[in-house]
């Protein structure tokens, strides 16, 4: 823990302050831009993609070259993870779903099967 | 005022509650008072709540869980009381509800984990020879996180009444329409909170196992208990973050009104399922795999042999973290997902099974032709080799999902992993417990007793278990307080086996005071004659742990010492140690975040401000804390090791 203390964090501050304002600009984007739907999906997707780097190159070391391979395994690692939360609920999570939203948005779920599962 | 204290804030009109108060009310003055009598204040200051030290840090983890396993395993008698004089309307439905959420959420989160996390934390910096773990302060940021969580979440009982949504706490049954009030929110603040530590733990003992082993410790050369925290640790690391997104997103639906798990406003309840399993699969195994290393520590100390394929050992335990992120689909079969999700995630966790099956039959390997020694950790581990393999064979059946349709939500799932969670994970806990119990106090728990408690514990866990898969196949479903007469008879017979469970568990308890009191002390450090690096320590560990650091020459490194006649105390090669100062600011910014947690609890937001305001204050502290730590002098640690090493010569 003991880290070193020489100057003034620079990377740390910008690296905040750049998150803070992506992620605000991301909760605009959703639910103050009136933007259309693909374009708010697209926005906050980028902005994802760059806060994630911010984090990466500002805050983990990732440039620091001492455990080089660690870095790069954990982050394949990330990557993978990622992608399988994402593909994985898409996939999961798209049966049987009402994308149509007439019936007053309440985007109802149909199943095939529904009698007493739950309690 | 008075009308909300006593109609929202206290919870009133239930007896059983009333006692409940009572007596947390009665056990805190006693404790303040004997503080104060025997003027402990200080010391619990100093040695406790300020220490940075792993080895304490691990003891409070596993005092805790203790504490949390007495509270888990009354709500189990309750409900099994329930379960037995039906008609009686011991507990109303609501109130049973309320005690099996609070029960399970209880016995994972705040039992299971911590215990094993103690664990982790005693034994791992030991077993790779270094002094503490790679961020000391984090580690006691972590400890108080998860202690003022499960304290957050136990208050819910008597202040403002229990989450009741089950430990799984499905949306939309969760959700703010359904079930207004503070009780979903302790569960979603105080799981939050913990998880938050959690993660930091991950991330620690990610960085302490890779980067502070002592040298000569290849990661092939490491004990087989520290590979599988590292294993654990990786899992932690990235399964948590998918947790706190969750309770993050149900807490701003509750609190601020989105609709992301909602019936209404295109919200997708369903989702909460999705993403509470994509965490809790990865969770199950992180519970399992310390238990795994735990029992392979113990298998081979006892079978006094090399662990039989070490190496399929760690290989399983790789393949199964990366399996263990792409089953999670199997806990909603029954949601309707089409056949060709069902089939994927049907096949990936028959897959996850071979893995654990391999390790199975290393441990049987370890002990073939080996002298066995039937101590109390050994037969823990000989109990939980049979009972788990029978909730591994059972969880292939729940893997077909055209079967689990049969299966789910059916007493035939609680027995499943039950036999999982219980003979692995908790069987695990104590053959670790009785195992490093010399290390951490310096005697022995008493055999004799150990032994009977284990029996007890033993007959008990699968007379209460084993009746639930019949009742299981006979239609009966989980979470019900009301049965059919036709499940009468089994359920009878599991109260019983209960109610062994619970002697078995008091004769473990009372074996730590006995022990306390008349054990034999240990004279050197060595108690079971150990393999790995945490036996080569003295007992008392000193708090800088390894005078010299021990160059390590192959796998098993105190083995090799040993017969080398080496040491963890060279005096010729003696320097200056460098450890870390204690701190108080963890417990204090832990103290701000128990307040702006109940605020939020309570969604009394000025009060949540307030409490986040301070644990800002402590981390800007922390920021500006130059203080990097302090050094033992060469004739201190002399003077130490030559107090310890007195007798051994
Ligand atoms: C041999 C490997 C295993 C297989 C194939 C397996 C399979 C399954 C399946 C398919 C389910 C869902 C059944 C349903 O909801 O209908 C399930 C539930 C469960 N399993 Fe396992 N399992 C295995 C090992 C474990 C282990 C090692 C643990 C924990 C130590 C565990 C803990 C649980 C828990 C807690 C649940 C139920 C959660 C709930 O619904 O409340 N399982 N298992
Ligand atoms: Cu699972």
């Amino acid at each position: 823990m003991s880290g070193h203390s020489e100057g003034f964090p620079k990377k740390h501050i910008v690296g905040f302050l750049g998150s803070m304002v992506l992620t605000i600009a991301a909760a605009w984007a959703a639910v103050g831009s009136g933007l259309p739907t693909p374009w708010i999906i697209a926005s906050i997707m980028v902005m994802a993609v760059i806060q994630a780097g911010i984090q990466l190159f500002m805050f983990m070391h990732m440039t620091e070259t001492e455990s080089g391979g660690i870095q790069v395994g954990n982050m394949l690692h990330a990557f993978f993870i990622a992608a399988i939360i994402i593909a994985g609920s898409i996939w999961t999570m798209s049966f049987g779903y009402a994308h149509n939203h007439d019936d007053g948005g309440s985007g109802e779920m149909e199943m095939e099967n529904h009698q007493d599962m739950e309690e | 005022m008075l009308d909300f204290l006593l109609n929202e804030f206290l919870v009133t009109g239930d007896p059983l509650i009333y006692g409940a108060m009572v007596s947390m009310v009665l056990v805190s003055i006693a404790i303040v008072y004997v503080l104060t009598y025997f003027k402990k204040w200080g010391y619990l200051w100093r040695e406790w709540l300020t220490t940075v030290d792993h080895k304490k840090i691990g003891i409070m983890y596993i005092i805790a869980a203790i504490a949390m396993l007495f509270r888990g395993g009354v709500d189990a008698l309750l409900m099994r009381t329930q379960l037995t004089l039906p008609g009686m309307e011991f507990l109303n439905s609501q109130h049973y509800n309320e005690i099996f959420t609070t029960h399970g959420t209880i016995m994972i989160i705040f039992m299971a984990m911590p215990f094993l996390i103690g664990l982790m934390n005693f034994v791992v910096p030991l077993q790779i020879g270094a002094r503490d773990v790679a961020f000391p302060f984090l580690n006691a940021v972590s400890f108080w996180s998860f202690a003022i969580g499960a304290l957050l979440f136990n208050l819910s009982f008597v202040i403002g009444g229990s989450p009741d949504a089950g430990w799984t706490n499905y949306a939309p049954m969760a959700g703010p329409n359904l079930n207004p009030g503070p009780n979903i929110n302790y569960y979603l603040i105080g799981l939050q909170i913990s998880g938050i530590g959690t993660l930091a733990t991950g991330i620690n003992f990610l960085a302490t196992i890779l980067k502070m082993r002592a040298p000569g410790m290849t990661l092939m050369r490491m004990p087989i208990f520290t590979w599988s925290s590292l294993i654990t640790s990786l899992i932690i690391t990235f399964a948590f973050p998918i947790l706190t997104v969750a309770l993050a997103l149900m807490t701003i639906d509750r609190i601020f009104g989105s609709q992301f798990f909602t019936l209404t406003g295109d919200g997708m309840p369903m989702m909460w399922a999705n993403l509470f399993w994509l965490w809790g699969h990865p969770e199950v195994y992180i519970v399992i795999l310390p238990a795994f290393g735990i029992f392979s520590e113990v298998i081979s100390t006892f079978a006094r042999k090399q662990l039989f394929g070490y190496k399929a050992m760690v290989w399983s335990m790789v393949i199964i973290a990366g399996l263990s992120f792409v089953v999670w689909v199997h806990h909603f079969f029954t949601m309707g997902a089409g056949a060709g999700v069902n089939s994927f995630f049907s096949i990936t966790t028959m897959l996850i099974s071979v893995p654990t099956g391999v390790k199975i039959f290393n441990w049987l390997g370890t002990m073939y032709k080996g002298k066995i020694r039937f101590d109390t950790p050994m037969l823990w581990a000989l109990g939980f080799i049979p009972c788990f393999v029978l909730g591994g064979v059972t969880g292939v059946m729940l893997a077909m999902a055209a079967a689990d349709y049969q299966y789910h939500n059916t007493y035939f799932l609680v027995a499943h992993f039950h036999n999982v969670l219980i003979a692995g994970t908790v069987f695990g806990c104590f053959a670790g417990l009785t195992f490093w119990y010399p290390k951490m106090f310096g005697h022995k728990m008493n055999e004799t007793l150990g032994k009977i408690s284990f029996w007890f514990f033993l007959i008990g866990f699968n007379v209460c278990f084993l009746p639930m898969y019949f009742l299981g196949f006979a239609g009966m479903p989980r979470r019900t307080y009301s049965i059919e007469p036709e499940w009468m008879p089994l359920n009878v017979v599991s109260s019983v086996g209960a109610v062994l469970m619970a002697v078995g568990f008091a004769v473990f308890v009372y074996n730590i005071y006995y022990s306390f009191r008349y054990s034999p002390r240990e004279t050197q450090g060595d108690a079971w004659d150990g393999r790995a690096l945490e036996w080569a320590t003295t007992t008392p560990v000193p708090f800088y742990n390894f005078a010299t650091v021990p160059k390590v020459e192959g796998p098993e490194a105190y083995w090799l010492m040993k017969q080398k006649g080496k040491t963890t105390y060279d005096k010729n090669n003696l320097e200056p140690i460098h450890m870390p100062s204690d701190s108080g600011v963890p417990f204090i910014m832990m103290a701000f975040m128990f307040v702006a947690g109940f605020g939020l609890v309570w969604e009394w937001m000025i009060v949540a401000i307030a409490g986040l305001i301070g644990v800002l204050a402590c981390m800007f502290i922390r920021s500006f804390d130059y203080d990097h730590g302090f050094h033992v002098s060469v004739e201190e640690i002399k003077e130490t090791e030559e107090k310890a090493r007195r007798e051994e010569k």
